[in-house]
């Protein structure tokens, strides 16, 4: 049986535990037909041309876990960012661990994805906001039929939580390969500020599919700060649909870290509904071996007067393979748009690959667009300069590997954060070089 | 303490130096000069150790010692130091850090400790105030930004800090103005001594009066076609170099 005949059974298996008379049967039914009809995405697709699901497809994954799986702090502390001054929201191999977690309902929703499915107070807010920002493409659609569990949070009016969100999900590997499908909805409220951090942890050497959505809602004036690290096993594979709906006067910002993992895909889709929003999206990626990650974002421009300020550093080592797919469509009506995009590789080895593709869609007149993608080696004037000074060839390059980070790291607002990163790109490269940026 | 023996060096096969000789010792500050093209920039890169240059006849020696095919970074941890005519803009990493990877990456050559913070920071305080450095530009990108003249006191800077044994001045006075070339001359003249040696490549005797050569070369057409004391440097900064050429007929 083919990986998709078996989600498609048990959809059906999973259907029969499910309220027929929530609002969401519907939509699960929708999803499901969507998925039946497009099946996973094949190199055919444009947008998939430069990444193959085929390998992921293989293994014989389990598709749920309803056991509550137990993991021990103590293996698990050093991933998150901080153990008292955050929120967590830690999900072990699909289901909600609440000794790990900290959660809130204290002036702010900090909770979980089944209960505002299954509560009736949640509901109001499910209705206006669930599946309303995300496409309906095959893989959104497939965690949308099986949405069951994920991080809930809603930031009321004028709310500006004082400190950030973690949402963790680890898998343990007790089962030989698993397919996890987290859902997270966020509303952050008129005015209201939060930082969030999103992490997939991988414990163990077995495989890991994760089919991850999340939508994010900004109301006006909303400021949104959100970082994704992705340092994961090589064994661990993930798809990341990411879609957000700004109002008008909203910044929001999506910081990536992709230093780790097998293959790992990026739907990272903005969308200004409002005039005068800002948006930013700005990303390090840092591969070996056979990695693969491909970086696919959408910023559609709907309203005028808005802004959006892309930048994506790559550095590729090894056999490993990037893409960088960036889209921006500027609508008829978003007028003064400043649309800026920008996107710089270096190729450290000769086997490494790089795929990029700026794509800009304009239909207004009177907008600012501007993209730049480059592709290089290590400039070798700057490699002598350095290595004059007595710093050998490999600090060297991996002084210039930071120089080139920087722009990206130095826009992280959680100091915590930003030397956690740096510790990470420093574990990367293989080199400390006492200082941090 | 430098001596260059017979030496053809270039690019892509291509021989720029056509034959060098000269003899550096220790205690000694020596100018090359000549007319654009000549070859001295590449000089100071052959000894610096640039990869992208290729040495096909002769040796250089340090200290008694075959440099030729040593890194750069080896070189540098031998004492040799070249202030650079284009230096390299790095940025976001700050003039400090930039400092101090070098300073403990060559003690971390020589098999010593990192230097203790304090004592860098002493010695940054130092070093700055000698060179009339402002402490902001100090936690600036690495000659990002910088004019040029900021970017050749950064080099003196550098120079300062890394105490080499032989300094190689590529151009230093390029961009700077009058006063600026004061404070970087009594720098150099600072951290002269007995035990050290300068080589300054310049086009114009200028720099000179500062710092004062014991013996000026003049490179033509990747040969030294000259050399003599600080008084040929007049006479080149007078007569320009067509003299020399001629005599060379």
């Amino acid at each position: 049986m083919s990986f998709k005949d078996k989600l498609l059974s048990s959809y059906i298996a999973l259907e029969d535990y499910l309220e027929f008379d929530s609002p969401l049967h519907d939509v699960r039914n929708n999803a499901i037909k969507i998925f039946e009809e497009k099946g996973f995405p094949t190199k055919k697709e444009e947008a998939w041309k430069y990444t193959s699901l085929n390998s992921l497809l293989k293994p014989d994954y389990s598709v749920y876990s309803n056991k509550e799986r137990n993991v021990e702090l103590k293996n698990v502390r050093k991933y998150f960012l901080h153990e008292i001054d955050t929120y967590k929201l830690v999900f072990v191999d699909g289901v909600y661990n609440s000794f790990l977690s900290e959660t809130t309902h204290d002036s702010l929703d900090v909770c979980l994805m089944s209960s505002a499915l299954n509560k009736s107070k949640y509901k109001p807010v499910i209705e206006a906001y669930f599946n309303k920002v995300a496409k309906s493409d095959s893989l959104t659609s497939l965690n949308t039929a099986f949405t069951k569990e994920g991080a809930y949070i809603h930031i009321p009016a004028h709310k500006e939580v004082e400190k950030p969100i973690e949402i963790i999900n680890f898998s343990t590997g007790n089962e030989a390969a698993m397919f996890l499908q987290p859902r997270n909805l966020i509303v952050v409220g008129e005015n209201a500020h939060v930082q969030i951090i999103e992490r997939h942890q991988s414990l163990s050497s077995n495989e890991v599919l994760t089919n991850s959505v999340t939508e994010i809602f900004a109301e006006k004036r909303a400021y949104v700060d959100y970082y994704k690290i992705q340092n994961d096993e090589a064994t661990a594979s993930l798809i990341d649909n990411t879609y957000i709906s700004q109002e008008r006067d909203t910044v929001c910002r999506v910081h990536t870290f992709a230093f780790g993992g097998n293959l790992v895909r990026n739907n990272l889709n903005f969308y200004q509904k409002g005039e005068h929003c800002d948006s930013t999206l700005k990303g390090i990626t840092i591969l070996e071996g056979k990695q693969h990650v491909d970086h696919n974002t959408l910023v559609h421009h709907i309203a005028p007067n808005c802004e959006s300020h892309q930048d994506y550093k790559g550095l590729f080592a090894e056999s490993s393979i990037g893409v960088f797919n960036g889209k921006i469509i500027v609508e008829k009506d978003a007028q003064k748009t400043d649309a800026f995009q920008q996107n710089n590789n270096i190729l450290i080895d000769d086997k490494a690959t790089i795929n990029a593709k700026p794509q800009l869609e304009i239909f207004a007149d009177d907008v600012k667009c501007s993209h730049g993608c480059t592709i290089g080696q290590f400039d070798e004037d700057a490699l002598f300069y350095l290595r004059s000074r007595g710093i050998g060839l490999k600090e060297s390059r991996a002084l210039l590997m930071y120089a080139f980070a920087n722009t990206v790291l130095e826009s992280v607002k959680i100091p915590e954060l930003k030397v956690r990163i740096n510790k990470l790109i420093a574990n990367k490269i293989g080199v400390s070089l006492g200082f941090e940026l | 303490m430098l001596k260059i023996k017979d030496l053809y060096a270039g690019l892509e096969g291509k021989d720029i130096l056509q034959g060098i000789n000269l003899e550096v010792k220790a205690g000694e500050v020596h100018a090359i000069m000549g007319p654009n093209g000549s070859g001295k920039s590449t000089l100071a890169s052959v000894v610096a150790g640039k990869e992208e240059y290729e040495v096909s006849r002769g040796y250089i020696t340090f200290e008694n010692q075959d440099i030729s095919e040593l890194d750069p970074e080896e070189r540098a941890h031998k004492g040799i130091f070249l202030s650079f005519q284009y230096p390299v803009e790095i940025p976001g990493v700050s003039v400090t850090n930039f400092i101090k990877t070098a300073i403990n990456e060559t003690r971390k050559a020589k098999g010593k400790e990192d230097m203790p913070a304090s004592e860098m920071l002493k010695m940054i305080k130092e070093k700055a105030d000698m060179l009339e450095i402002d402490r902001k530009f100090l936690s600036r990108s690495l000659n990002e930004g910088f004019s040029g003249g900021e970017k050749k006191r950064n080099e003196i800077f550098q120079m300062a800090m890394l105490e080499p044994k032989l300094a190689i001045l590529d151009e230093t006075d390029s961009g700077l103005d009058i006063d600026a070339l004061k404070v970087v001359a009594n720098g150099v003249n600072k951290l002269k001594s007995k035990d050290n040696a300068v080589v300054v490549i310049t086009h114009y005797q200028r720099l000179l009066d500062y710092i004062v050569p014991d013996f000026v070369h003049v490179l033509m057409n990747g040969r030294i076609v000259k050399s003599g004391t600080k008084e040929l440097a007049y006479e080149l900064e007078e007569k320009g170099y067509d003299w020399i050429k001629e005599e060379l007929v």
